[in-house]
C-alpha cells in the first residue's frame, strides 16, 4: 500500500457519557504516530479542552463542529488523500460513514485508511454481523433486527423473555435495555429506534448473569494478529461494560477458556478484515454459584460455552484501558498499521528492544471502576444496565486484587470514601434485600457491608451474579478489617494489611489510631511501598518505560530521579465539575517543566487520559491522588541512599483534587512550586477571603460563612432573599443553590450539615447580574490577563454550564478597566505565583448610575477555561504559569502586565450535557453544574462563532420548524422580544396554555397545548415525543417545588435530543446568531483565525 | 488453607526470599526458572519439560480456577517446586475439583507463596538461571551448604525420569478410522500433542526415549514425532543416534527438545540460553512467509545457527532475540520447531504445523 501524504483525523467532539478523554488520548497518539511517519496530519475536533487540538500535535488543526457539512468543507479545502476514521470514537466513525455515503470521499479522492467501510458496517450492523459470525461458525445469541415494535413482540413470542434490546450506531449503548415483560419490550424498542442512526434495533436472547469478557485485538495488513489484553468484567453480563468494574487480565478463566476466546477473537478480526484495533466482547458460561439463578441451562455443562456479544471496529474506551493496563499503546500502533506498517516493523517503545508484534504479559492485577455522577444527581436513577451512565473511570494496579480494588475505590474521589464506607440505612432488617445489591453505583460498598454482617460468599454470588472469586476477595478484605479491629497492631499485621491495600486512614479507623500515627508506625517498622514497573513483558526484558505503580513488596524499581524535577498532581477521574480540562493542564505543565530543564513526574489515576500516557512525562506514577499516596511518592523521590533530593509538587493544574492537597503536603514539610499553601488557603477560606478583599478595597456580594442553621437564618434575613448557598471547598458548584425563603434555606442547611459539618456553609446575596470571568497568570510583579470572557447566562447559572464568549462584547471600557484593576490587585496582594481565575458579577446601575462590579469567586489554580482562553488568544497559559513558578518572570518571557491585546476573532465556549443517558435528572440550568463537556466555536463574527458552538453542542435549531414555549409568568415580559424574534424568523409557535394566551395577546399566531400531563393525550410530551417540535424554550417556575410538568418537558426534550433552552439568555443568544441565517460561519484552521 | 509456616527460597548466589509454605511441606531443590503465561498453571505444573526445575509464574495470582481432571499435560506434577506471589485457597470454576494447595500436597510437591516474584524474575533475568533450594526448616547458610552437595541441573538427564518406560497406544480422542500410523518418542510428551495428532486422524504409538531406530522403524510408521522434554540435549547421545538413523527414512516432526535433537543429529550445536524462553507470548517469524506467529515456549537451550550444515536451514526465528525457532532440510522430510505448536497453556495459533506434518506424511505415502 502506498503511504498517504496528508491524513485527516476526526476527533470525538465534546466529553459526553460514553465518549470521554480516551479519544483525546487515542487521537493525540495517532497524530504523533503519523507525524513520525512523515505524514501531514489534519485534525478536526470541536472540543477545545483536548491536547489533540493543540498546535504541535497535528500539523493543521480545525476546531470546528463535527458535522457532515463542516467536515466536507474541510476536505474540500485541505484535500487530504487519507482519512483515519477509527480513532474518534463512535462520533468519528459515524461521521466517516456519512462522508463515504454522501460521496464526499470519492469526490475528493480520499482513501479510508485502516479498517474499511465494509468492515465497519459488518461489525456495526447487527444483521450483517450476525451473518458473518454464522458464516465463520462463531456463536451469537439468537436475535432479530427489527424496525418496529410489532416485530420485536413477534420474536419474543418465539424465543421467550427476557430479551435484550440494542440500537445500531449509537454512543455508549444509548437507548438499549433489558425487557422482562412485553410492556418493557415495547417501551425499550421504541426508545432504541429513536436513538439509532439507522432506525434499527437488535432484539436478542438475554445472557444476564453470564461472565463478560473483552479482548483487545490488533491486525495488520499482512494478516498478523495479536491480542493485547483480555479483561474480565466483575459485574456479569447485563451491565454495560463502561459501567462495570473490570479486571485485567481475566481472573477466573482456565487457559483453555482464555485460548478459546482468544482464538475466536483472531478468527473474527480476520473475518472482518480489520486493519488496526478492535474490541470483542464475549459471554461465557458462569460459575455454578451464579448459574443456579441466572443461567440454569449452564449448570451441567461439559464444555464452556460462549457467545460473541459485540465487536467495536475501532479504538475504544476499552482499548485505552487495555493500553494503560498493559503499557501497549494501541492507538499509536493502530495508526501505523493504517498507513501500511506491519506489526513486526513497529518497535515496542516500552522495552525499546522488542517489536510491537508480541502479546503483553502482566505481572500485576488491574482494576477499573467507573466514576458515576450520582453524587451530583441525587435524584437520578442509579440503576445500571445496558445504558452507560458513568462520566469517567479510574484504574488501579497492584500485585493482588484486594489491593487494586481498594486503591481503585479510593481513587474515585468520592469524598474520602474507602471500602469502609456504608450507608446508615443498610442492613437494618438483616435481609439481603436491605442492601442495594442490584446493579447500581454503590453495589461494591453494599457487598462489603453485607459481608461485614456475616452474609456468605455463595449467597452474595447467587444474588448479584458476581463470580464467587471476586466476592471471596472482598471477604478477605473484611477478614482483615476484623483482625485490625480485634488484634494488637503488630508489624506483621500492619504489613499484611498494607499488602491488601488498606490505607493508613482505614487502618487508623479500625485499629483506633490517627492516620498520621499509622504512618509513624510504618516508618518505625520500615513498612513503605515499593514501586514496580509496567513494562509489557512481566520483567522478561529490561524495559525503559518510566511507568510505575505502588505495592508492598520486597524490591523497589523506581530509584529517585537524580536531577531537577517536579511532581505534577493530576486530577483523577473525569466527572462533572472536573473534566478533561485539568488533564490538559497537567499535560502542559509536564511539558513546560521539561522545556525549562526539569524532569516532570505525573501522578494520576485516570486511564483515559493523555497525562497517563507513558511518554507524556519523564516518569508516571499510576496512583490515586489521596494524601497518603502522594506523600509516599514524594518520599520515594526524595532520598537516594540517604541523600536528599528536592521533589516539589505542583498543585495548580489538577483541579480541586490537587489544590486540596496543598495544605496537607505543605504541613507535612513538602515544598510546593507556585502559590503557597497560605495563598491558596486565603482564597478558599471564606472568612479570610472576605476580610482580604475588604482590605484591598475589592467589593464582593455581601455574605458570610456560617456553621449552624440559626446563623444561616440570621444572615439570610440581613442579606434579604434570594441568597446563594454552597459549601466551602466547592467542586463544580456541588450542592450550590439559590434559595428564596426561610423554608428552602432550612431544608438546604439540614442536608448540608448532615453531609459535612466540619467546613462552613457560605451564604451570599444573590445578584442576578452579568457574569464575567478572567484567567490570569501572575509572577509576583506582573499580572497578565490574556482575555476577558463574558457569560451569556446571568449569574446563577453555574459558570461551567454557561456559554462563555471571548472577548467580552458587551463590556464598557470602564467595566473592563475595573475587571483588570481588581484582578491585578487580587493577584498581587494574594501573592499568586502561577494561575488564578476570578469570577465577577456586574450589576447594572440604577437610573443613570454606573454599573458595579463584584468579585464572586477566586480560584488560585488553573480553571476550566484555561484550554479555551489559551486557544482563542494563542497565549500558552500553562507554559507561562509553570515558568513563572520556576522563577522566570513574565517580562523575561516577553509578556507585560494587564490585559493582552484583543484578538480580532470571537470564541464561544458552550457546555454539552449527557442528559439523555441520565434518567430522572432535571436538565434546567442552575447553580449546580450539570454539563459533562464543552465545545468551541471560533469565527470572525459573533454570529458565526455562536452558530458553530450551538451546532457542535447539539443546540442548533433547524432553519425552519416548530418551537415549543413554556415560560414562567415572572419571565414572560422578558421573553416577549425573544418570542417575537423567533416568530419573525418564520418558526411556528406551540405553547402551554398560559404562555399561548400571552403570545396571542401580543398578536402572534400560536398553537396552544391545552392538556396538562395529568389530563391525558395529546399533551405536551406527546408533542415532543412525536417529533413535532424542533426546539423548546422553557423557564422554571421557581424554587424546586412543583416542577412536575416542566420536568417532564425537559426530560422528553433530552431523550428526544431536541435543543431546550431553560435560560432566556441562551435563547436570546441563539436567536441573535440565527438572525443572520445558518451559514454565516467560515471554516478555517485555528492558526488562520489567530493570524 | 496453606499453613502459615515460614518457608525460605535460597538461590545459589546467596540471594534469598522468605515466604509461606503451601502444598507439601518438604524441601526441594532445582533450577529456578520463570514463566510469563498468565493462565494455565495446571498445564505448567504437569509439563514434563519442567522436570528438575522450580517454577516461578510471573503472574501473581495463581490457583484462581482450581484444579480439574482434564487440563493436564502428563500424569502427574512434574515441577520440583512452585513459587508464587499468591495462591488461591478458594478457587472458583465449574470445572474445579480441588485447590492448588491440595493438588501440590497430593503430589508431594512443595510450594512457597508470598514471594516478590517480580524481584525474583528480574534477578534471574539479569544473572541467568541458577540453582535454588526451598525448605521450611533450613537457614540461608544451611541451604547454601546443602545446595552445594546436590547435583546441578545441567549435569542431569531428566528425560529418562519423565519418559514412559514401556510402549503404549494412545487411546483417547482417536478419530476412526485412522489415516496415519505415527510413532511418538516420549522424552517428556505433553498430552496435547497426542490429543491434536489423534484428532487429525493419527493412530499413535508412544515409545520410551531409549527406543532404538530399529525399534521405531519396526512399527512401520508414516511419521515420527520427537516430543519436547527437559534438560540439555547434548546429554542424550542415545536419542541423537536414533534420530540420526531415522532421518530421511520417514517424515520426522521435532518439537522443542525434539527439534534440538534433529539439529544435533545433523551436526549442529546447541547452547544454553541465559534465562530461557518460557511463556505464551513469544513472537516467531516464519521466514518463508514473513508472517509472525505468537507461540508458547518452554526451553532453556537453543540451536546455534552458525553451526548448521548439511542441508539444514533456519526456517523460523524469534522476533525478540533472533534465536532459531525452526529448521528445515533441503531434502529430508523434516518439520522442526523450537516452540510448542500444541500450546497448552498458550495460543492455538500454530496448530497448522501439525496439519503441515500430516501433509508431509501424505506426500510421502503417495510416493
Amino acid at each position: 500500500m502506498e503511504k498517504p501524504h496528508k491524513v485527516l483525523v476526526i476527533g470525538s467532539g465534546p466529553i459526553i457519557i460514553g465518549q470521554a478523554a480516551e479519544f483525546d488520548y487515542a487521537g493525540t497518539q495517532a497524530c504523533k504516530s503519523l507525524r513520525e511517519e512523515g505524514i501531514v496530519t489534519v485534525l478536526v475536533n470541536s472540543n477545545p479542552a483536548t491536547i489533540m487540538t493543540d498546535q504541535g500535535i497535528a500539523n493543521i488543526v480545525y476546531i470546528e463542529p463535527l458535522t457532515l457539512d463542516v467536515v466536507s468543507r474541510i476536505i474540500e479545502r485541505e484535500r487530504p488523500d487519507g482519512l483515519l476514521p477509527t480513532l474518534g470514537g463512535q462520533t468519528g466513525l459515524n461521521l466517516a460513514v456519512e462522508l463515504a455515503d454522501a460521496g464526499i470521499l470519492d469526490k475528493y479522492n480520499v482513501r479510508l485508511l485502516g479498517t474499511q467501510l465494509e468492515s465497519i458496517k459488518q461489525a456495526e450492523e447487527r444483521s450483517l454481523f450476525k451473518k458473518l459470525m454464522n458464516d465463520i461458525g462463531e456463536p451469537v445469541p439468537e436475535s432479530v433486527t427489527v424496525n418496529s415494535e410489532e416485530d420485536a413482540v413477534d420474536f419474543a413470542g418465539k424465543i421467550g423473555l427476557p430479551l435484550i434490546v440494542r440500537p445500531s450506531f449509537t454512543l455508549g449503548g444509548t437507548g438499549g435495555g433489558i425487557a422482562y415483560t412485553m410492556d418493557d419490550l415495547k417501551i425499550i424498542v421504541s426508545s432504541g429506534l429513536n436513538a439509532s442512526m439507522t432506525k434499527q434495533v437488535l432484539v436478542e436472547r438475554c445472557l444476564f448473569g453470564w461472565k463478560e469478557l473483552e479482548y483487545e485485538v490488533i491486525r495488520d495488513s499482512a494478516d498478523n494478529c495479536i491480542t493485547i489484553c483480555n479483561m474480565e468484567n466483575m459485574d456479569p453480563m447485563g451491565i454495560h461494560t463502561g459501567d462495570s468494574i473490570v479486571v485485567a487480565p481475566s481472573q477466573t478463566l482456565t487457559d483453555r477458556e482464555y485460548q478459546m476466546l482468544r482464538s475466536a477473537s483472531l478468527k473474527i478480526i480476520r473475518a472482518l478484515k480489520i486493519e488496526g484495533g478492535c474490541n470483542i466482547q464475549f459471554a461465557l458460561t458462569p460459575s455454578p454459584a451464579v448459574a443456579r439463578r441466572w443461567a440454569p441451562d449452564q449448570l451441567n455443562v461439559k464444555q464452556s460455552e460462549y457467545y460473541i456479544i459485540e465487536v467495536n471496529p475501532r479504538v475504544s474506551r476499552s482499548s485505552a484501558l487495555a493500553s494503560k493496563a498493559t503499557g501497549y499503546p494501541i492507538a499509536r500502533i493502530a495508526a501505523k498499521i493504517a498507513v501500511g506498517k506491519r506489526l513486526d516493523e513497529i518497535p515496542n517503545k516500552v522495552t525499546g528492544k522488542t517489536m510491537a508484534a508480541f502479546e503483553p504479559a502482566l505481572d500485576y492485577c488491574v482494576v477499573k471502576i467507573p466514576r458515576w455522577p450520582f453524587d451530583k444527581f441525587a435524584t437520578g436513577d442509579r440503576t445500571l444496565g445496558t445504558q452507560m451512565k458513568a462520566t469517567g473511570e479510574i484504574m488501579a494496579i497492584d500485585r493482588c486484587f484486594e489491593a487494586a480494588l481498594q486503591k481503585a475505590v479510593r481513587s474515585l474521589e468520592f469524598g474520602k470514601r474507602s471500602l469502609l464506607w456504608e450507608d446508615k440505612g443498610w442492613g437494618n432488617d438483616g435481609t439481603l434485600d436491605s442492601y442495594p445489591l442490584y446493579p447500581n453505583d454503590l453495589r461494591i460498598w453494599a457487598i462489603m457491608a453485607a459481608l461485614r454482617r456475616g452474609k456468605q460468599v455463595e449467597e452474595l454470588s447467587l444474588h448479584t451474579g458476581i463470580d464467587p472469586w471476586f466476592i471471596q476477595k472482598a471477604s478477605n478484605i473484611i477478614d482483615m478489617e476484623k483482625r485490625l479491629l480485634s488484634e494488637t497492631l503488630s508489624r506483621d499485621l500492619l504489613w499484611q494489611a498494607k499488602r491488601l491495600g488498606f490505607s493508613d486512614e482505614q487502618i487508623g479507623t479500625l485499629a483506633d489510631r490517627l492516620p498520621e500515627q499509622v504512618r509513624e508506625l510504618r516508618k518505625d517498622w520500615q513498612i513503605k511501598p515499593v514501586y514496580k514497573m509496567v513494562d509489557t513483558c512481566a520483567a522478561e526484558f529490561d524495559a525503559e518505560t518510566p511507568y510505575f505503580y505502588s505495592t508492598y513488596e520486597k524490591e523497589n524499581e523506581a530509584e529517585p530521579i537524580d536531577e531537577r524535577k517536579a511532581l505534577v498532581i493530576g486530577s483523577g477521574p473525569i466527572r462533572i465539575g472536573q473534566g478533561i480540562e485539568f488533564d490538559y493542564c497537567s499535560v502542559h505543565s509536564a511539558w513546560a517543566l521539561q522545556e525549562a530543564g526539569y524532569r516532570s513526574i505525573i501522578i494520576n489515576s485516570n486511564p483515559e487520559t493523555v497525562s497517563t500516557d507513558f511518554d507524556t512525562s519523564n516518569r508516571l506514577y499510576f496512583e490515586g491522588l489521596d494524601e497518603e499516596s502522594v506523600r509516599n511518592i514524594i518520599e520515594n523521590e526524595s532520598f537516594l541512599d540517604q541523600r536528599y533530593i528536592d521533589c516539589p509538587s505542583i498543585v495548580q493544574f489538577g483541579g480541586q483534587t490537587a489544590i486540596n492537597l496543598a495544605g496537607p503536603l505543605s504541613s507535612s514539610g513538602h515544598s510546593l512550586i507556585g502559590s503557597s499553601a497560605e495563598a491558596i488557603d486565603l482564597a478558599e477560606d471564606r472568612r479570610r477571603f472576605e476580610s482580604f478583599l475588604n482590605s484591598i478595597g475589592v467589593p464582593q456580594p455581601p455574605g458570610a460563612g456560617i456553621m449552624s442553621l440559626k446563623e444561616a437564618l440570621d444572615t439570610a434575613d440581613m442579606l434579604s432573599y434570594p441568597v446563594l448557598v454552597r459549601p466551602s471547598y466547592v467542586l463544580g458548584g456541588r450542592a450550590m443553590e439559590i434559595v428564596n425563603n426561610d423554608e428552602e434555606l432550612t431544608k438546604y442547611m439540614k442536608r448540608a450539615l448532615d453531609l459535612d459539618s466540619s467546613h462552613p456553609i457560605l451564604i451570599d446575596k444573590y445578584f442576578e447580574g452579568r457574569e464575567v470571568e478572567v484567567d490570569a497568570v501572575c509572577d509576583g510583579t506582573d499580572v497578565l490577563i490574556p482575555g476577558i470572557m463574558e457569560h451569556i447566562e446571568r449569574a446563577g447559572v453555574h459558570s461551567g454550564d454557561s456559554i462563555a464568549i471571548y472577548p467580552g462584547l458587551n463590556l464598557t471600557t470602564r467595566e473592563v478597566n475595573t475587571l483588570v484593576d481588581y484582578s491585578v490587585k487580587i493577584a498581587l496582594a494574594m501573592q499568586v505565583k502561577g494561575l488564578m481565575n476570578v469570577q465577577f458579577v456586574i450589576m447594572p446601575g440604577q437610573a443613570n448610575e454606573q454599573s458595579s462590579t463584584y468579585v464572586i469567586e477566586v480560584n488560585p489554580r488553573a480553571s476550566r477555561t484555561i484550554p479555551f482562553i489559551s486557544k482563542v488568544t494563542g497565549i500558552p497559559m500553562i507554559n507561562l504559569a509553570v515558568k513563572v513558578m520556576l522563577g522566570i518572570s513574565l517580562k523575561k518571557q516577553g509578556y507585560g502586565t494587564g490585559l493582552y491585546r484583543k484578538r480580532r476573532l470571537v470564541g464561544v465556549k458552550a457546555p454539552v450535557f449527557s442528559m439523555s443517558k441520565l434518567t430522572g435528572v432535571d436538565t434546567y440550568l442552575g447553580p449546580e453544574m450539570k454539563s459533562t463537556g464543552e465545545v468551541m466555536g471560533i469565527d470572525h463574527t459573533f454570529e458565526g462563532a455562536m452558530i458553530k458552538a450551538l451546532m457542535a453542542a447539539g443546540l442548533i435549531l433547524p432553519p425552519e420548524g416548530n418551537l415549543l414555549l413554556s415560560i414562567a409568568d415572572k419571565n414572560k415580559k422578558e421573553a416577549l422580544p425573544i418570542i417575537r424574534g423567533f416568530h419573525s424568523l418564520g418558526y411556528r409557535l406551540y405553547a402551554t396554555e398560559g404562555t399561548a394566551a400571552y403570545i396571542e395577546k401580543n398578536g402572534m399566531r400560536v398553537t396552544a397545548i391545552e392538556k396538562k400531563l395529568s389530563q391525558g393525550s395529546p399533551n405536551i410530551i406527546d408533542l415532543i415525543s412525536s417529533g413535532t417540535v424542533d426546539g423548546i424554550v422553557n423557564t422554571i417556575t421557581g424554587g424546586r417545588i412543583a416542577l412536575q410538568d416542566g420536568f417532564h418537558i425537559r426530560r422528553a426534550a433530552a431523550e428526544r435530543r431536541i435543543p431546550c433552552f431553560t435560560s432566556l439568555d441562551t435563547a436570546r443568544a441563539a436567536l441573535k446568531a440565527l438572525s443572520q441565517g445558518q451559514r454565516v460561519y467560515s471554516i478555517k484552521p485555528l492558526s488562520e483565525y489567530l493570524a | 488453607m496453606a499453613s502459615n509456616k515460614k518457608a525460605l527460597l535460597v538461590l545459589e548466589d546467596g540471594t534469598f526470599y522468605e515466604g509461606s509454605s503451601f502444598g507439601a511441606e518438604t524441601a526441594t531443590y532445582g533450577e529456578i526458572v520463570f514463566i510469563t503465561s498468565m493462565t494455565g498453571y495446571q498445564e505448567m505444573l504437569t509439563d514434563p519439560s519442567f522436570a528438575g526445575q522450580i517454577v516461578v509464574p510471573t503472574y501473581p495470582l495463581i490457583g484462581n480456577y482450581g484444579i480439574n481432571s482434564t487440563d493436564i499435560e502428563s500424569s502427574k506434577i512434574q515441577v520440583r517446586g512452585f513459587v508464587v506471589r499468591e495462591h488461591c485457597p478458594t478457587p472458583s470454576h465449574w470445572k474445579n475439583q480441588m485447590s492448588l494447595d491440595s493438588y501440590l500436597k497430593n503430589n508431594d510437591i512443595p510450594g512457597i507463596t508470598g514471594i516478590d516474584t517480580r524481584s525474583l524474575t528480574r534477578h534471574i533475568r539479569s544473572l541467568g538461571v541458577m540453582m535454588g533450594i526451598m525448605s521450611t526448616d533450613l537457614t540461608v547458610a544451611e541451604s547454601l551448604r546443602e545446595l552445594k552437595s546436590l547435583p546441578t541441573y545441567d549435569a542431569t538427564d531428566f528425560v529418562k525420569e519423565v519418559s514412559t518406560t514401556s510402549k503404549y497406544k494412545w487411546e483417547n480422542t482417536v478419530v476412526e478410522p485412522s489415516k496415519f500410523n505415527v510413532v511418538i518418542i516420549d522424552m517428556g510428551l505433553r498430552y496435547n500433542i497426542a490429543r491434536i495428532m489423534a484428532r487429525l486422524g493419527c493412530s499413535l504409538t508412544i515409545l520410551p526415549c531409549t527406543a532404538t531406530a530399529s525399534e521405531v522403524m519396526a512399527l512401520n510408521p508414516d511419521g515420527v514425532v520427537l516430543s519436547p522434554g527437559p534438560g540439555d540435549p547434548a546429554l542424550l547421545r542415545y536419542s541423537i543416534d536414533m534420530v540420526t538413523a531415522i532421518l530421511g527414512k520417514v517424515p520426522v516432526m521435532g518439537i522443542c527438545l525434539g527439534h534440538q535433537l534433529i539439529g544435533r543429529a545433523l551436526g549442529a550445536d546447541t547452547f544454553k540460553l541465559k534465562f530461557g524462553h518460557r511463556g505464551g507470548n513469544h513472537p516467531v517469524r516464519d521466514l518463508a512467509t514473513g508472517r509472525v506467529h505468537i507461540t508458547t515456549q518452554n526451553h532453556g537451550y537453543a540451536i546455534a545457527p552458525e553451526t548448521l550444515k548439511g542441508g539444514l536451514e533456519v526456517s523460523h526465528i524469534n522476533l525478540n532475540d533472533g534465536t532459531v525457532e525452526g529448521l528445515r532440510h533441503n531434502q529430508m522430510p523434516v518439520l522442526s520447531i523450537q516452540y510448542h505448536a500444541e500450546g497448552s497453556p498458550g495460543p492455538q495459533d500454530n496448530l497448522y504445523l501439525f496439519e503441515r506434518f500430516i501433509q508431509m506424511m501424505e506426500q510421502r505415502k503417495s510416493i
